[in-house]
């Protein structure tokens, strides 16, 4: 099959599973209760985040262990804007800049100051315990931000909801929050795919297979692993803003390392490398995880780590690249199948006689 | 004058808590190159070995000097078997499995033993500088950390066994050209590095929260400290636990306990920044 | 008269690591359109020497000069830049992408979509590839993965192109046509090439410089090179005074 066919058909597929997410994303509201439309929403939000780890390490090549501090920074953002400005527009705008920049500080530390990338995974896990240990001390009523009074470790409660951009008066009700979110996350998905798709894209993931060789050919490294980095920073503050939404709360909980470990173990069950991957994998542990949550038998964190350790060692692409090779395996022997000329009959294989 | 003591106690009880806490995973990670993400987990178990059985009628120094080397030393034993060796040379892949190791022991501990067990009371008494009191448990602490420094350098430099594991981490194929079986090595190494840190979460265990989740609050110390230190597993990890050791328990004296995490985790980047390779990168180099 | 600027210069560039000299006081000069064969026996410094040339190595001493301009210490990238491509020793190229994209890649940075795709179909060509244009580089054979990577150092369209054994593990048919390559791109731009492959480089040497500890033994046209006694003995271990 030549590959302009190919490539035809794969985006045509591609355009209509958009089609169809998007209906989805429209009809649910209709047919889902609103406890369950609530769920979705809270892992709508959640996929956000992992497609953000998805993107940096899936094809950036950055592992970062510290994708909860950006997340962190975005709800925090979002909840101090918000109450401050009374419109949630300019919040869910600063819950997206105020995390970019904080990674691009981070980024150039990191990629400018010759830092291994093993060592990054250090430094990303230290940072996040660093906003844990300030945020979470943050109790008394001195610590404010404008009208916002930060928390400490009871949070902020009473989170202003989104509302229709620059129109404070229109709140997004329940099925609002679902579209907001979920329309969020469907839009993530194809900027980062326009993004893999164009130059950018391209080369990032070419100084991912080997920087050597892009940095002889011309590319600064450091520049485009630093814009990757910043893009994460800034899906990943989005989701923050959205789950912060979601829960109309916001505590220092949201920096726990815990989340940190979810976030790879959704990426690496889902399949490093896909962007589907990421999401299909956060859906998968985060229903579980309220699945388990929800009874005594088992710990949940027993369950998990049995998981992942059987996934690392058994089926260490992941899911989806796992679905996929056998997809085509099955699809590439159907093709195979013998033709045999026209007219000619095929012969039956002799059977064994019954034993009598 | 006194204040000055309590604070040099305190840097020391620091110092010493870090030293002991990171050689285990020095020695891991040192040695072997891998990333183990279970090494709270593996203090945490030297805590309940050193709990469970002191609680059950055991002597406390056999409990904590005994019982919880040897078991996490076995526990280590299996990990390696069943686990570690299929993944030597995929350094992310070790990383999950050892986290996914970390929850799955968490979540066992938890269903055995519940959230919270009845604590070891701490031996040895008190003693007072003017007004203030002390516990005789610290300078114990930095003596042990002391002793296991002078053992681990004694069983690295002067045993048959110290000098076949450090010719194997520096080259295994030359080793096994020599007859040393290099699979052997890395189990016996791993062993060691977890029963060392067994023996520090077991010390720990009168002075620390004993919960199933105490092994979060070391990991990440643990690391930055063993990665701050560089190459020289016992040198380096000495030198860098002394600096943010100090840095931790002065910033912690001077305003508060977060504050003085916060200080601690700030130096190690900074440190990192300015000496990739960790301190015995730039000095100490070449000892051990 | 104005004095010639050579393409590339070296002088008394020195790398030390720790207490081995790799490269010892070397001053080298190479003109436009140049192409000047690089040989010596296995840890004479002709890679550490690439290294230096390409960035991939600070040299402790000494200097570089492309066209004039000082690049000795500076990142690979600015180098690269600049107009110098390299086929290192190790391949480096990516072995996850097809050859397609490692050619794209190449192409694209400073050229439009529309010249990339025509410059891409043509490296593609010369280097005889075209029926794997989407076969993923990790899975081809040693010699075709070289030439995978000649291809992008051809597509990045540098003045000077540094080949690194070139021929390494290729078939004979395979080294006949990278000398074709070579003799090709040689007609417009300039190279310098290391090989352990004699007949190799008698296909295409001009002139020969031979390494040796780090130091410049000798320099001159292969003919002579091949008859000089040192060069024998120093492939043959022999200590020899340069």
């Amino acid at each position: 099959m030549a590959t302009s066919t190919r490539r035809a058909i794969s985006l045509a597929a591609q355009l209509a599973a958009l089609a169809a997410a998007v209906a989805g994303v429209l009809y649910a509201p209709a047919v889902v209760d609103l406890f369950d439309l609530m769920q979705y929403t809270f892992f709508a939000a959640m996929c956000i985040l992992a497609l953000s780890l998805g993107f940096i390490w899936g094809f950036g090549g950055i592992l970062s262990f510290g994708q909860t501090a950006f997340f962190g920074l975005g709800a925090y953002a979002y909840a101090v804007a918000a109450i401050n400005f009374g419109d949630s527009t300019p919040a869910l705008a600063l819950a997206v800049v105020v995390p970019g920049l904080f990674a691009a500080a981070l980024g150039y530390f990191v990629f400018y100051g010759r830092i291994s990338d093993v060592y990054l995974g250090v430094i990303t896990l230290t940072v996040t315990l660093i906003l844990f240990n300030l945020v979470n001390s943050t109790a008394g009523d001195e610590y404010r931000i404008g009208a916002a009074a930060l928390g400490g470790f009871n949070g902020m409660p009473s989170v202003p909801t989104l509302n229709m951009p620059f129109d404070p008066e229109t709140i997004l009700e329940p099925e609002g929050a679902w579209l907001a979110t979920a329309g969020a996350l469907i839009l993530v998905y194809v900027l980062l795919r326009l993004i893999l798709a164009s130059r950018f894209g391209r080369v990032a993931v070419a100084i991912r297979e080997n920087e050597t060789r892009a940095a002889l050919l011309g590319y600064d490294p450091r520049l485009y692993k630093l814009l990757v980095f910043v893009i994460g920073g800034g899906v990943a503050g989005l989701g923050g803003a959205l789950y912060a939404n979601w829960g109309a709360f916001v505590s220092p909980t949201i920096f726990a390392l815990s989340l940190s470990a979810e976030i790879i173990i959704w990426v690496t069950i889902g399949g490093l490398g896909t962007l589907i991957g990421p999401v299909v994998g956060c859906l998968i542990i985060e229903m579980l995880v309220a699945r388990i949550g929800a009874q005594q038998a088992v710990n949940a964190n027993l369950v998990l780590g049995v998981i992942l350790v059987g996934f690392v060692l058994l089926l260490p692409k992941g899911l989806v690249p796992a679905v996929r090779d056998v997809a085509l395996r099955g699809l590439k022997a159907v093709a195979r199948r013998p033709r045999l000329p026209v007219g000619v009959e095929a012969v039956p294989a002799e059977k064994p006689s019954v034993a009598e | 004058m006194e204040l000055a003591a309590i604070l040099a106690l305190d840097v020391l009880n620091g110092v010493a808590s870090l030293i002991l806490l990171c050689l285990g995973l020095a020695i891991i990670f040192g040695m072997m190159r891998i990333i183990n993400l279970a090494h709270g987990e593996f203090l945490m178990l030297g805590a309940y070995a050193t709990v469970v059985s002191t609680n059950a009628g055991l002597n406390i120094w056999l409990a904590m000097l005994v019982v919880a080397p040897l078991f996490v030393g076995l526990v280590g034993l299996v990990v390696e078997r069943c686990l570690i060796r299929f993944l030597y040379g995929r350094l992310v892949d070790t990383m999950l499995a050892t986290w996914g190791l970390s929850l799955a022991i968490v979540g066992l501990v938890t269903t055995l033993y519940g959230n919270t067990i009845q604590g070891v009371p701490t031996p040895l008494g008190g003693f007072s500088i003017g007004e203030y009191k002390s516990s005789l448990y610290t300078p114990f602490l930095a003596l042990m950390a002391l002793a296991l420094l002078a053992a681990v350098w004694a069983l690295l430099s002067f045993t048959r066994f110290g000098l076949v594991a450090r010719a194997t981490m520096q080259n295994p194929n030359m080793a096994a050209a020599l007859g040393v079986d290099p699979k052997r090595v890395y189990m016996a190494t791993f062993a060691l590095g977890a029963a060392v840190t067994g023996l520090a979460g077991g010390l720990m265990a009168p002075v620390a929260g004993v919960v199933p989740t105490m092994g979060a609050a070391y990991v990440a110390k643990a690391f930055i400290t063993v990665v701050g230190g560089g190459a020289a597993i016992l040198s380096g990890t000495a030198a860098s636990a002394a600096l943010f050791g100090f840095i931790n328990q002065t910033a912690s004296f001077l305003t508060t306990p977060v504050f003085g995490e916060v200080a601690l985790f700030v130096t190690a980047i900074v440190l990192i920044r300015l000496l990739p390779q960790g301190i015995s990168g730039r000095f100490f180099r070449g000892s051990l | 008269m104005a004095e010639i600027v050579p393409l590339l210069q070296t002088r008394n560039l020195t790398m030390r690591f720790g207490g081995v000299v790799a490269v010892d006081d070397v001053t080298f000069t190479l003109g436009e359109v140049e192409l000047r064969c690089l040989i010596g026996p296995n840890g004479a410094g002709k890679s550490t020497f690439f290294k230096m040339l390409t960035g991939q190595l600070k040299p402790t001493s000494g200097a570089i000069t492309f066209r004039g301009t000082g690049v000795a210490g500076a990142a690979s990238h600015e180098i690269a830049r600049l107009g110098v491509g390299i086929k290192t020793q190790v391949p480096n190229v990516f072995n996850g992408l097809s050859v397609h994209e490692n050619l794209w890649i190449a192409a694209r940075r400073k050229n439009t979509p529309a010249r990339t795709r025509a410059l891409v179909d043509e490296v593609i060509g010369k280097i005889r590839l075209s029926r794997k244009a989407e076969a993923i580089v990790g899975q081809l054979s040693h010699g075709e993965r070289q030439w995978v990577e000649i291809g992008t150092v051809l597509a990045g369209e540098p003045e000077l192109i540094l080949l690194d054994e070139p021929a390494a593990g290729m078939t004979h048919e395979e080294v006949v046509r990278t000398a074709e390559i070579i003799r090709d791109i040689n007609t417009a731009q300039a190279l310098i090439v290391v090989e352990h492959d004699m007949q190799f480089i008698k296909m295409i040497a001009k002139t020969v410089t031979v390494f040796h500890q780090g130091r410049v033994l000798m320099e001159d046209t292969i003919d002579v090179v091949m008859r000089d006694p040192r060069v024998r003995d120093v492939y043959l271990g022999k200590k020899v005074a340069a």
